[in-house]
Formats: structure tokens, C-alpha cells, sequence
């Protein structure tokens, strides 16, 4: 069977290789590794076999230490196994690693490389998390790009049944994992003549069976466990042999030739690099400019890395050899040199002492570090490695790619230098990634990868925003094999999708000389020129850029497409790139479009079609004048008023400089300030809400609902309005307590995203007009200016203080709380962060949050800005993350430091009596009632007066005491996570942090999936819903985790649903907090990966409650000691069919579409299942079990 | 007892046919019905905008906040075909037409000629036996006039028989000026029965909340006043077939509405209230009515009420307007 070429990624051709070629897959979510498990699981629902005939077995487990166990048993009962991984997913699979190693195992992980989380997680790449495997016995096999990832995906796979040393097969992460290539696709009979069927059955013979019973794992003694260590060497010796092997049979099946270490460059080559992984391509592109230039230098790539065969390496480089540089993608603080640094010393150390080393001299080798978390690694920094190894004294231990001005150990590298071919195209897109920017183009890629006689490769550079995102795209096509794996920095096109891009970034700053610019422009060819800043119009002129523009919005909007400009834009490039003539590009775009479309129905086609149409109707070449015209250019990014760290650090990240940041610039240990979201402004909403006060009921829900925490509102003296800007709006406030003070809604339009939550959500309309509510959407641009001056004035107003008289227990009161979490880079009308915000309205000033991995560990602390921020007193919550799968252990540990702390101060407290000489306020210290927030108040003017009568003490006990004195004043420890976090990888943690009886609170936003790493399912997902990873829609019922935690007895549990019933919830968080003891609210939030329109969340929410499905209570052990019943139910149960509610939900409809059958049985089950819970429900509420309707 | 009778030429057992309503959603019901002993089934509505509102929102979710964050590239696996299109509906189709016997008549939803008659076509190569072309339009320019809003109905009748060669019933709107004229123009433009009458949902206003809302409402006999009326003016004056499809419920009714002119009486909310049981007993009521009476078949009563066959024709005209009117004098 003939080959065919295809463009795929790295994980797409990796999971191809690996899912034919194994029988059991265990999977589990982690960025970037994710989309090889969910290719498997896609192509098992699809019924798709290997190469045997059978379709493998994809299980998603609970955590990668359940799937390296799970790994682990298949192997041992004789299955082709397999699993993908990534970062702390792999740490995790390390003792299960050590134990198949140990017993000679067959079987090959797949490792899209990331760097494992220090003082900052980073879902990038780098070598740090392999090279934490290096003791486990593994060997380590490096692909450098989708290609080779197809390739040596099968040679590993054929090598570890032969060898029986299992198998790490690594690539990089995003780099590689992410970047699409037009790669020759491997067959099936390829596949099958690589691998041997007798090694095959020798590993099922090798397997457990209790037909021919044995044991293994068994536990060893000083007498036997050394030796048996030593027992397994040959084995390792033997594996460098194997894997050539297996390399040179590939090579004669399938053409292409790979060895142990591949050298390329000049046979007598002085300098070399020695590497591996994606950098390997842009060296080896640099050494190719660099030989025509007449230098002699080489690149060994490191292909088998473990078992490191010295041998090789030395056969490998040249005898010319004068110096060698040695290029570590990951750092080992204290140790004397990276990993492959020190192999590469000991290997020709070892060589050089027995005489054996082949070259003329003793080679110089230097180590060096680059390209840590995904940073960029260009020729020049190749070539400044080279530069630096032909000095006298080259560096040793140096960094390329960052400005070391604190132990100075950066290279200088020459911006100027590059080896960018003439005859590629190389194409950047500056776009949003609701504008379907990056779909566009992974479609043009496919078009001329697939197409076309051209090679093609695409790597795409997105945002840490949820909302708003901005996304860049990189396309390089050429009529040979593309092998640089970097950014491209000289363009010869330029796309901007989106007009205000303009206005904040740097867009033409990679455009060459003589490059095309297209800009979707909301002005016509004419008059665009003077909406242009002025940096843009010199770039335009002193670039010579041929400049086009199309009204895309506008073309979008006659064809029905809404926001999506996508096809619009890429019509535009192909008419305009020249890289296919006009007609063919339109005649393959509109084949790509029934192809990608098609199935999703004719009216979207045809959508697409007119879109195509239209565009080339639309798009206009503007005549550049000759002189610069603008008189306004982009405005700074923060105002001068800003911090000084902000202004220096955060702003440049903001602003996409960060990689120009030298390391002095950041903090030794990864300490961040709170309160830097409110810098970030982001102008991301096409229209904002407006209020009217003459509407307006005060009632608080716009404010309650608001997941940015945009929407604000304050009640003050009207007096204060003497100096409010003239377009600021108030009314008198409608509180009984408050009869003499105004009320003001006030919108952050600059933060806002535009999600319309609150004006679904309000309640009050025109009684002339039902059309106009109390907020109503207007589009932002005419009101930024003087809502911005409104904003500031607003913030100067005084908040509400908490102690005030007002009691915080409705909604209406809560609206006057300021949130200490605002303008998060969340979704847009995203369902978690409101309950955030709550937490952080009631309790901020005295929070603890220990933050699990997910989303809400993203918005709430991922570079440059937090949302986490301080009240006017500075307070504010105390945020930490550690890991995904220890949060609950990770919060139950401040619970405890906080607990000594205060025990510590109370006890100075009692010991530094007589010295503070203030028995009531040492008496008041000690029984300090602070069950509310006056009593809180209280105390903390208590604490502030010890402090006073304390300061400039200087016995030891004082300065104790002075540096515990803040935990005699009542903390809030809160442990915030998402469902796979609760329901999956630390169960076991919650579940014992629960039974600990402290006094803790777990908040879980409960999206019933993976959010984050792209809607994987967790047991939290309900039956009938479609996820990834549930391809067939999930067939078990969601976990009843609050039911399991209240098992305990002495847990408050609450389960929640903010958009059904506010009240509830807020009741909830209170109750929780003030149980003293462990406290679970489980959160409904509804997602973006449920398939929803994001502004009806809240009806979701309500539907969810009123079908059942989500019972709201709460179980509270107090009313238990009261001799009550502890649990409340507050919804009514089933009122409606649960038709009602998946109906409006993608993730259900799509099953119904695809499967029907399925669907309609498995919700029939689901609908069961609802009345059969709420009968057992009633029964424990004492109310029966009848009621359902 | 001959309870058989004809629709737009197919034979039909007896004149009690299911309208278009969710009890032809499934096979497993369309074959209860006919175990039932229904004359036909008129299959639920393919609605052009259902297909095309259904193909835009599953483009929706499934593009939905891609392509923007570097761990989410997209939320939901490829499931590869999706059932966005008609083929459900086609696929309903012939599997009715192979599990039974009587008639399957297609129904199809619009508003204007266009791209989607072709679903028609579709419908007929998937084995209806004839279809029921369901037009609305619901006018709220005060600019567009009543004969451009016929026009359009005429034009979609004429674009679909050329689409199609089966029986082609058209369900029309009592609203219209001249009634008899638009059946004209209809029966012109390639119909082969009318359909008396489309029961549109009216909304209902939500006064708390200031909401307007769905409202679904089923019919009862007094809806099927208006029908019998027009069917018995109809009645041979128009070269078409007609059936009445409001307000049947009752063994009565269908008598009633085979009087005035019908072929077939069709009904569906009186099923879903009370069962498919009320198919058989409503046929026993009316062979027990008809053998009272001596009544040897139905073909002898279509008709036999109608304008043309009565003694006092004004009977169905303004005339008796003031009558019911007079029949009520407590309330003028």
C-alpha cells in the first residue's frame, strides 16, 4: 500500500503509531500530552483497530499514577500497553516506572516533554521531566519533530519488545506535540513488518497466567536484591544494539534513516553542538547556512539518549572535532552540569582515560542551557553557541536566549542573523481565538500540505486568557522539507485580523522588506490610512509592505456568520499570498469547507461558501501614501502612576516583550503582587452593559452573577457627588437602613467581556417598554473614555465596611462587598468564577486559598496579572497552588500552620503578660468571640494595639510575638478546585483531609469535566454527556460526592447552583464557614465545554435544579447537635423532565445527533436514576419518598 | 360495513388519518397506529429552519471557544457523522414504508421557494406515498400586500410539484381574504388535496415577568367549526381532494366533517390525550352510527352536507352569523 503525505501534529502522529500497534491504552488529561489519549479514545468509539485486527482498549483512570498502574497490570497479564504523558503526570508514573523497568518489561510511554512545575507551574517544554526519570532504567528515545515522532514511535515500539527495556519515546512539548508538518504517514503494513509477532507472543509468554503459575513482585532481602539489580545489565547493554537495528530496518521498509546519534555538518566539522529534541531542526538549519558560509561546524543530534551508548557518541562526531558544545533543554540547580552535559563529559572522560578517544585532540566540551518552558530557540542562538566555541575561553555553563545580568551566563546573540529561505512563504496571522483565526489557517495548511507538492508546517502561539484570547499564527510552505522549529521572525505576510491589535501590539515588527500586509479593517480602503497609529504607517512606508484590507466583520455578518471571519480571512490570504493560483485556492477552500463542514449540515457549507464569495469581492489594495500622517501612536501600557514592578516587569509581560526581561528583573522565588489584573485594561468586549437607575430595583443579582466582578456597586453619602464627573450615574439608594445615601452600578467597560450575564440575569424592565431592562448592552468604543473617568471615580468612593450594621446575608447586602478577585482572564460568562468572587467578597480579608491545577488556578494566578487583589485596609486573599493532586493535603497543611501559629501567640500572650501590662486587652485577646465580622474587627484593633505596645521590643519573645500576632485574629482556609481535581486525582486527599476534623472548607467548582485541559470527563460527569475521553457519551452516573462526604457525619456539605437559587448558595458559604470543622460546597458551574450560549448560564443552572438533576441542600452537623435534622432540602425536586435541560446543552445534543439511540437510552437511565435519588433525598430531608412530579 | 374511502387517489381503509403530530416520531408508534386500525399517517414536519438552525448550533458548539487557549484547543471528541441534515427523517420514512401497510405521507415545513423544495424530492425517493406541504407565513410588514404573501404560496406549491410526482396536499391558513379563490389558485398550482386547517401555536404573554411565551394548546370539537365550514363550501367547487385536520375528536366530528366534503378527518390532539385507543373505538362508534342510520359506506355521506348538496346554502355563509348570534339573546 502506497504511502500518502498528511499534515498532522506531533501527538496526532505519535497516538496514530501507538494506538495501532498496542491492544490496552490508560489514559489521563495533562497539557501537552492530552490529545494522544483523546485520538485514541475517538478512534476506539469509532471501532478503528490495530494491526492485528482489534479494536484497543482505552480507559481513562483517575490520576497517571492510576495509569501507570493500570499499565503496569496489563503488561504483567500479557497486553500490548501503552499510555501518553506529560510533566508532573510522568513524575507521578515514576514508581510504577521503576518497578516495569525491574521486571523487564516490554512497552513504550509517550512523552510530549514539559517542564515539571518549580516555582511557577508551566505548561511548556522542556526536557525537565524526562530527565527525572533517568534513574527509573527506561530507555529515552528523542524525536525532534511529527515526523520522526510517527517514525520512532514504531522503531521503539519494535525495539522494547526485542530489548525488553521498556521505552520513553519523547518529543516536546508544544513545539513538537503541537506543531503541524506535512509528514509521509507510516502503513499499517509498515507497521506490521516492523513488528515481530514472536516478540509478541514472547511477551504474552512472559505474562502472568494461572495456567503456568509464577510470582513476581515479590520483596527482597540484603542477600538478594543487589544482585538481582546487577542481574538485568546485559540487558541494557544489549538494547543500544537492538534499537540500531530496529532503525536500520526501518530504514530498508520504510526509507529513511535514522541512528543512534545522527550527525550532520561538515565531515571535518571543529565546532560541535551536540542536542536533542525540536532544536535540533533549527540547528541543523543553521549549520546549513553557516557551511555555505564556509564554516566548519557540525550538529550531533542524540536520538537514544538512555541507555547512552558512549561508543556511538564518539563514532558519531567528527575527528576534527576541536569543541563541543552540549545543549541541555532543562536545568539541575547544583549539580555540575545539566544531564547531557555530564554524559557527554563522562563519555569521552571515560574514552580519553582508556586511550580509546579518535580525535587529533582532547575535544573542549561546554555545556549550556536554552529553550526552558517553550523558550524560543532561534539560528542566531545557534550560531551565537558557535561563536562562542570557536573563542579561546568559551563559557562554560552558559544559557542562550535570555539576558543573565545576575550570574551572567547568557551568550550574546546577534538579532540580526537569520537563515529564513527566499523561496518560503512565511506567514504570520495576528487573530482572536473567537475569530477562528488558527482553524483558518491548520485548514490552509492542510490544503497545501495535503494538495499540494509543497511541505508545510504550522506552530501556533496562544494566550493565558480564556477570554479574549489572542492568538498568532505561524505558516511557513516551501518547496522543500522545512526544518527550523522557531518562530518565524522575518515575514513576507502579514495578517491582522483584528483592527485594535494595532493599538497594542508590535504587529508589522516581524514583517520584512516588500511583505504583504492584510488588516480587517472596519474602514475602506480610502480612509484607512488615518485610522492607522503612526508606528504602523512608518513600518507600512519604510517597509514597503503592499497593503490590503477587508471589511471582515461586515462580510461575516451579511453571510450569517456572525464573528467568524475565518474563512473570510483565508480566502483573502490565498488571493492575495500567491502560494496557489486564485482559482484553484477558491476551488480547494470551498473542498476544504465541505470537508471540514459537511457533516455539521448544508446550511453551514453554504454559509462558508458565500463567505468565500463575498471575501474576494471585499478585499482591497490601499494605495500607501508616501508620508506619515497619524497624529496618535500605541498609548503606553500601564499609566505612569503604575507600580514601579509593574511599569518594569508586569507591563513588558503584558505587552508580549517578556522574553527582553533579563533575570534580574523577576523574583527569586516566585512571589508575585496581588492586584495586578486591575493594570491589565483589555477592552475585549464589542459591547458593554449600561445601566438605568430609573429601572433599577437594587437588587443586587447583575453584581451577584458577574463573573469578572466588572459590575460594582456602592451606596454612599451624596455628598461625595459634589466632585463626580458629569456623566456619572446615581440614585437614591432603596435600603431602609441606608434612606439617606445614593447608589451608583458602575461598569468597568475597560475589564468587562461582554458576557451579558447581567443583563440576562436582571430582573427589572422599562414598565413601558419590556424590551429595556436595568442594563441593557451598547457597544464599548463611544463609552470607554468616559466610563473609564467614571470607573476612577467610582473606585475613590468608600466601600461598605463589613462591620458596618448592614448584616451580609441577602443578596441585596452582598452587592456591596468589594471583591478581592476581579477581571480574571476566565471564559467570558464564565459559571465558576462568581462563586470566587463570593469567596473573596465574605471572607477576603482573612482568605487562605490553596489553589488546585485547573482553570481556576490559571485565571487566578497565570503571568503577568492576578486577579486576586486587596481592600482598602490592604487585606486580601493569601493564594498558593501547589499541585493538582495534592491541593487537599496542600490546604490542610496552612489549616495546621495556622492553627500553631495562633496556639504559639497565645501562649506568648499568657508568658509576655506582665510585660504588655494590659490584662483586658490580653484577656480580650485570649476570648476574643469572633463569630462575626464585628467581633472580627474587634480583634484585629486588639492585635493592632498589642503590636503597638510590642513594637521596638527586642526580646526574643516580643519579636515572636509580633511575627504570630496576625493568627490570633480569625482565618478562612479555603481549598478551591475543580472536579477532577475533587472527584478524580486527590479523592483520596479530600477524603482525608474531611476525616481529619479540622477546620477547613473545600469549595469545588464542579464544571463536570477537565476544563481545563479541554473537557476531559471526571467522575463528576453526568451519564449521556459526551466529553472527551466519553466519546460515546459517559455510561455511569456522576459520583454523588456530597452524599459520600456526608457519610462522615461531621462534615457541612452544601450542594449549590448560584443561578438557581442565590440565596442558597450565599447561606451555604456562610454556613460552611462558620462550621468549625471540615466544610464541602459543591458548586454547579456551568462551562464552556458544556456546549452552552454562555450568557443563559444561570437558566442552565436553574433547569439543572427544577429537572432534579442537581438537587440543591445542605447538610449541616450543628442541627444535628440541635436535634434536628441535619439535612435541608432547598430545591423541589423534579418539576420538569430532564429533556428540558441536556436538550440545551451541546454536550448532550451531539450525541443525540450522532447516536441517537444511545442517547435516548442512556437519558432515559439518567432520568431514572434523577427520581430514584430524590426519593432517597426526601427520605433523609424526612419529608417521605414521595413528591416527585 | 364499507368504512373505505379515497385521499388524493391512494385507498385508504377508512377516513381516519393521524395528523402530523410526535406520535410519528418512531416506528415502534407509527406501526401501533396502524394496529389501531388508522386509514394513514401523516408524518411530523421537517421544518426548514429546524435543519438549518440545528446545522448552525452544532457549528457553534463545536467551534465554540477553540482554537484560543493553549491546553483547550477545542471541548468535545469528533463523533464523525452527525444527524443534522434530513436523513433521520428519511430514515423514519423508510423504515415506516417496510414495516407497514397503509399510507405514509410525508410532511414538510416552509416559508418560500428556495434551495429546500428539494427535501421534497428527497421525501418521495424515500417511499411517502404522497406529501403534506405545511406553508406559513406570518406577515408583520404592513408594507408587504395580502396578494404577495398568496403568491409566494402559490409559488412554493408549483416549485415543489415540480419536485415531485406523488400526491401533493397542501395545509393551509384560514387567513385569507378570499378563501375559495386561494384553494383555486392552489389546486392550480399542482395540489391534489387541501388540508383544512394549519393550527398555528399562539404565544402567551408571561405578565410578572413581562415575557412573551410558548403556549401549546391542544384543540377540542368546538376548533372544528371553522374547517367544517370551509370544507363545505369547498366541497366541488375546487378540483382537489379535502381533509379536515382541526378540531376531530369525537365520532361526530368525523361524521360531521365527511358531510361537508372531507375525504379523510384527521387527528392528533384527541390521540395524545387519550390514546391510541380511541382510533378503534371512534371507528366502532362510527360503523354502530352508520348501521343505525343504514349508512352502507362513507363514500355515500362525503359531501352530502356540503353547500352545494344543502337546501339553504346561506346556511354556511353571513347569514349564519346572525343566527348563532340570535341563538344567544341573553348575551346581546
Amino acid at each position: 500500500m502506497a504511502r500518502s503525505y498528511i499534515t498532522c501534529d506531533g501527538n496526532e502522529a505519535a497516538a496514530y503509531t501507538a494506538y495501532r500497534t498496542n491492544e490496552v491504552i490508560a489514559i489521563y488529561p495533562i497539557t501537552p500530552s492530552s490529545p494522544m489519549g483523546e485520538f485514541s479514545d475517538e478512534w476506539a468509539a469509532k471501532g478503528i483497530p490495530n494491526i492485528w485486527g482489534t479494536v484497543p482498549q482505552v480507559v481513562e483512570m483517575q490520576s497517571e499514577g492510576g495509569a501507570a498502574g493500570a499499565v503496569h497490570g496489563s503488561l504483567q497479564a500479557g497486553a500490548l500497553t501503552t499510555t501518553f504523558t506529560s510533566s508532573q503526570g510522568l513524575l507521578l508514573m515514576i514508581p510504577n516506572m521503576f518497578k516495569i523497568a525491574g521486571e523487564l518489561t516490554s512497552t513504550v510511554f509517550h512523552i510530549a516533554a514539559r517542564t515539571v512545575a518549580t516555582h511557577a507551574l508551566s505548561i511548556f517544554g522542556d526536557h525537565s521531566d524526562v530527565m527525572a526519570c533517568r534513574s527509573t532504567g527506561w530507555a529515552m528515545l528523542f524525536s525532534n519533530d511529527p515526523q520522526e515522532v510517527m517514525d520512532l514511535a514504531l522503531i521503539a515500539q519494535a525495539a522494547t519488545l526485542e530489548a525488553r527495556v521498556p521505552f520513553l519515546h519523547v518529543f516536546d512539548g508544544f513545539r513538537t506535540s503541537h506543531e503541524i508538518r506535512k509528514i509521509e504517514q507510516l502503513t499499517e503494513e509498515d507497521m506490521r513488518a516492523m513488528i515481530d509477532n514472536e516478540l509478541v507472543r514472547a511477551h504474552r509468554e512472559r505474562a502472568l497466567n494461572p495456567d503456568r503459575p509464577f510470582i513476581r513482585g515479590t520483596a527482597q532481602n540484603p542477600d538478594a536484591f543487589f544482585q538481582s539489580r546487577e542481574r538485568i545489565n546485559p540487558f541494557y547493554l544489549a538494547t543500544p544494539g537492538i534499537v540500531e537495528k530496529a532503525m536500520n530496518k526501518f530504514a530498508r521498509i520504510v526509507g529513511r534513516e535514522y541512528h543512534l546519534f545522527d550527525y550532520v555538518g561538515a565531515p571535518d566539522a571543529e565546532y560541535v553542538i551536540v542536542m536533542m529534541g525540536s532544536g535540533c531542526g533549527t540547528a541543523e538549519e543553521t549549520v546549513q547556512a553557516l557551511l555555505e558560509k564556509g564554516e566548519k561546524v557540525g550538529l550531533v543530534k542524540v536520538r537514544l539518549y538512555r541507555p547512552f551508548s558512549r561508543e556511538h557518541l564518539i563514532k558519531a562526531l567528527p575527528a576534527t572535532v576541536k569543541a563541543i558544545a552540549v545543549l541541555d533543554r532543562t536545568k539541575e540547580p547544583g549539580a555540575l552540569g545539566e544531564p547531557l552535559y555530564e554524559d557527554v563529559v563522562t563519555a569521552l572522560g571515560e574514552a580519553m582515560m582508556e586511550g580509546t578517544l579518535p580525535f587529533a585532540r582532547v575535544p573542549r566540551v561546554i555545556g549550556g542551557r536554552y529553550g526552558l518552558s517553550s523558550k524560543e530557540f532561534t539560528p542566531a542562538m545557534v550560531k551565537a553557541v558557535y561563536d562562542e566555541l570557536a573563542k579561546d575561553k568559551p563559557k562554560n555553563h552558559f544559557t542562550v536566549g535570555i539576558i543573565d545580568d545576575v550570574t551572567h551566563t547568557s551568550l550574546e546573540v546577534d538579532p540580526n542573523f537569520s537563515t529564513e529561505s527566499p523561496d518560503v512563504v512565511r506567514a504570520v496571522f495576528w487573530g482572536l481565538g473567537a475569530d477562528g483565526t488558527v482553524g483558518a489557517n491548520k485548514n490552509s495548511i492542510k490544503i497545501i500540505g495535503e494538495e499540494t507538492p509543497n511541505w508545510a508546517q504550522g506552530y501556533f502561539v496562544y494566550d493565558s486568557k480564556k477570554s479574549g484570547a489572542v492568538t498568532v499564527s505561524h505558516l511557513r510552505f516551501g518547496h522543500r522539507p522545512i526544518l527550523g522549529s522557531y518562530l518565524i521572525q522575518r515575514a513576507n505576510f502579514v495578517a491582522c485580523h483584528q483592527f485594535h491589535f494595532l493599538e497594542r501590539y508590535n504587529v508589522l515588527e516581524m514583517a520584512e522588506e516588500g511583505a504583504t500586509f492584510l488588516l480587517n479593517s472596519p474602514y475602506g480602503p480610502e480612509e484607512v490610512w488615518h485610522h492607522l497609529p503612526r508606528s504602523v504607517q512608518q513600518q507600512i512606508i519604510d517597509k514597503r509592505l503592499r497593503f490590503y484590507v477587508i471589511n471582515a466583520y461586515d462580510v461575516a455578518k451579511r453571510v450569517g456568520l456572525g464573528v467568524r471571519i475565518n474563512t473570510i480571512m483565508q480566502t483573502c490570504f490565498f488571493a492575495i499570498s500567491g502560494v496557489l493560483p486564485r482559482e484553484e485556492a477558491v476551488a480547494k477552500i470551498k473542498e476544504a469547507i465541505r470537508k471540514t463542514y459537511g457533516r455539521r449540515g448544508e446550511a453551514v457549507v453554504q454559509q462558508n461558501f458565500a463567505a468565500v464569495d463575498a471575501a474576494l469581492d471585499n478585499l482591497f489594495e490601499v494605495k500607501v501614501p508616501a508620508q506619515v500622517t497619524s497624529t496618535f501612536d500605541r498609548p503606553p501600557v500601564v499609566p505612569d502612576h503604575a507600580p514601579e514592578f509593574i511599569k518594569r516587569v508586569t507591563a513588558e509581560l503584558m505587552a508580549g516583550r517578556g522574553d527582553l526581561l533579563p533575570v534580574s528583573a523577576f523574583p527569586v522565588d516566585g512571589t508575585y503582587p496581588s492586584g495586578t489584573a486591575a493594570w491589565e485594561k483589555r477592552n475585549i468586549a464589542l459591547e458593554v452593559p449600561v445601566w438605568e437607575p430609573d429601572i433599577c430595583i437594587q437588587c443586587g443579582k447583575c453584581v451577584y452573577i458577574c463573573p469578572h466582578s466588572v459590575i460594582r456597586a456602592k451606596v454612599y453619602d451624596k455628598s461625595l457627588l459634589a466632585s463626580a464627573p458629569a456623566t456619572f450615574k446615581a440614585t437614591p439608594a432603596k435600603w431602609r437602613e441606608l434612606s439617606d445615601k445614593m447608589y451608583t452600578i458602575q461598569v468597568a467597560v475597560e475589564d468587562c467581556t461582554g458576557c451579558q450575564l447581567c443583563v440576562e440575569v436582571c430582573p427589572a424592565k422599562d414598565k413601558s417598554d419590556s424590551s429595556r431592562k436595568a442594563l441593557n448592552m451598547h457597544p464599548q468604543i463611544p463609552l470607554r473614555e468616559q466610563e473609564r473617568t467614571n470607573w476612577e471615580f467610582f473606585l475613590s468612593l468608600p466601600d461598605v465596611p463589613k462591620h458596618d450594621s448592614l448584616r451580609f446575608n441577602n443578596i441585596k447586602n452582598v452587592q456591596l462587598l468589594r471583591p478581592l478577585f476581579e477581571f480574571s482572564g476566565a471564559c467570558s460568562g464564565c459559571g465558576e468564577t462568581p462563586y470566587v468572587r463570593l469567596l473573596t467578597q465574605l471572607f477576603g480579608d482573612r482568605l487562605y486559598i490553596a489553589n488546585a491545577t485547573g482553570c481556576s488556578s490559571i485565571y487566578g494566578g497565570n503571568l503577568p496579572t492576578t486577579p486576586y487583589t486587596t481592600d482598602s485596609e490592604g487585606r486580601g486573599p493569601a493564594w498558593s497552588n501547589s499541585l493538582f493532586e495534592d491541593n487537599a493535603e496542600f490546604g490542610l497543611g496552612m489549616r495546621l500552620a495556622i492553627n500553631r501559629q495562633n496556639a504559639y501567640a497565645r501562649q506568648l500572650l499568657q508568658e509576655l503578660r506582665p510585660l504588655i501590662a494590659d490584662d483586658e486587652l490580653v484577656d480580650g485577646l485570649l476570648n476574643a468571640d469572633q463569630s462575626d465580622e464585628a467581633g472580627i474587627q474587634a480583634q484585629r484593633e486588639r492585635v493592632a494595639k498589642l503590636k503597638q505596645k510590642l513594637t521596638g521590643g527586642t526580646e526574643p519573645k516580643v519579636r515572636d510575638l509580633l511575627a504570630v500576632a496576625d493568627m490570633l485574629v480569625r482565618k478562612s482556609v479555603w481549598i478551591v478546585g475543580g472536579d477532577g481535581w475533587a472527584y478524580d486525582i486527590d479523592y483520596g486527599g479530600l477524603d482525608h483531609v474531611i476525616a481529619s476534623g479540622e477546620d477547613v472548607n473545600i469549595l469545588i467548582l464542579d464544571t463536570e469535566v477537565y476544563s481545563n485541559t479541554g473537557g476531559q470527563a471526571s467522575k463528576a460527569t453526568p451519564m449521556g454527556a459526551v466529553a472527551r475521553f466519553a466519546a460515546g457519551g459517559k455510561p455511569t452516573a456522576k459520583k454523588d460526592l456530597g452524599m459520600m462526604a456526608m457519610h462522615y457525619a461531621n462534615v457541612y456539605v452544601a450542594q449549590v447552583a448560584m443561578g438557581a437559587n442565590e440565596l442558597q448558595t450565599l447561606k451555604a458559604f456562610l454556613e460552611a464557614e462558620a462550621y468549625p470543622g471540615p466544610s464541602i460546597i459543591i458548586a454547579y458551574s456551568h462551562c464552556i465545554a458544556h456546549g452552552i450560549d454562555m450568557s443563559k448560564g444561570h437558566i442552565q443552572q436553574k433547569l439543572a435544579v427544577d429537572t432534579g438533576y442537581w438537587p440543591l441542600y445542605r447538610y449541616n452537623p450543628l442541627l444535628a447537635a440541635q436535634g434536628e435534622n441535619p439535612f435541608q432540602l432547598d430545591s423541589s425536586g423534579p418539576t420538569i423532565p430532564l429533556k428540558e435541560y441536556t436538550s440545551k446543552e451541546g454536550r448532550y445534543r451531539i450525541l443525540m445527533q450522532s447516536n441517537p439511540e444511545a442517547a435516548e437510552r442512556l437519558l432515559q437511565e439518567a432520568q431514572e436514576s434523577i427520581q430514584q435519588r430524590w426519593r432517597y433525598y426526601r427520605m433523609l430531608a424526612g419529608k417521605g419518598s414521595e413528591g416527585t412530579t | 360495513m364499507d368504512l373505505s374511502t379515497t385521499y388524493m387517489g391512494m385507498n385508504l381503509r377508512n377516513p381516519l388519518v393521524a395528523s402530523s403530530s410526535p406520535l410519528s416520531h418512531k416506528v415502534d408508534t407509527i406501526c401501533k397506529l396502524e394496529e389501531a386500525g388508522i386509514g394513514a399517517v401523516v408524518m411530523y414536519s421537517l421544518f426548514e429552519e429546524q435543519i438549518t438552525l440545528e446545522s448552525q448550533q452544532l457549528d457553534y458548539f463545536l467551534t465554540h471557544g477553540t482554537e484560543s487557549y493553549a491546553e483547550a484547543l477545542s471541548y468535545f471528541p469528533d463523533l464523525g457523522e452527525y444527524n443534522v441534515g434530513p436523513d433521520e427523517y428519511l430514515n423514519l420514512i423508510r423504515k415506516a414504508k417496510e414495516k407497514v401497510n397503509i399510507p405514509i405521507i410525508g410532511s414538510l415545513n416552509g416559508v418560500s421557494a428556495g434551495g429546500w423544495v428539494k427535501y421534497a424530492r428527497m421525501i418521495q425517493e424515500a417511499g411517502a406515498d404522497a406529501l403534506e406541504l405545511n406553508v406559513y407565513y406570518l406577515p408583520t410588514d404592513p408594507h408587504l400586500p395580502g396578494t404577495d404573501v398568496e403568491q409566494m404560496m402559490v409559488d412554493v406549491v408549483k416549485a415543489v410539484r415540480q419536485e415531485v410526482n406523488i400526491p401533493l396536499a397542501v395545509k393551509m391558513a384560514p387567513f385569507f381574504s378570499s378563501i375559495p379563490n386561494m384553494a383555486k389558485r392552489l389546486a392550480e398550482a399542482g395540489a391534489n388535496a387541501l388540508v383544512l386547517f394549519n393550527r398555528f401555536y399562539q404565544p402567551d404573554i408571561d405578565i410578572e415577568n413581562l415575557e412573551v411565551t410558548p403556549h401549546l394548546v391542544l384543540s377540542d370539537s368546538d376548533e372544528l367549526r371553522l374547517p367544517l365550514r370551509w370544507t363545505a363550501i369547498l366541497y366541488g367547487r375546487v378540483p382537489v381532494d379535502l381533509a379536515i385536520t382541526t378540531g376531530v375528536h369525537t365520532y361526530q366530528d368525523v361524521l360531521k366533517g365527511l358531510m361537508a366534503g372531507a375525504k379523510v378527518t384527521m387527528m392528533a390532539s384527541e390521540l395524545l390525550q387519550n390514546g391510541m385507543e380511541r382510533i378503534g373505538q371512534i371507528l366502532d362508534e362510527v360503523r354502530a352510527w352508520m348501521e343505525e342510520y343504514e349508512y352502507s359506506s362513507v363514500q355515500q355521506m362525503i359531501g352530502s352536507v356540503s353547500q352545494k348538496n344543502v337546501k339553504e346554502p346561506a346556511a354556511f355563509e353571513r347569514a349564519n352569523y346572525m343566527k348563532v348570534l340570535d341563538s344567544y339573546p341573553r348575551l346581546v
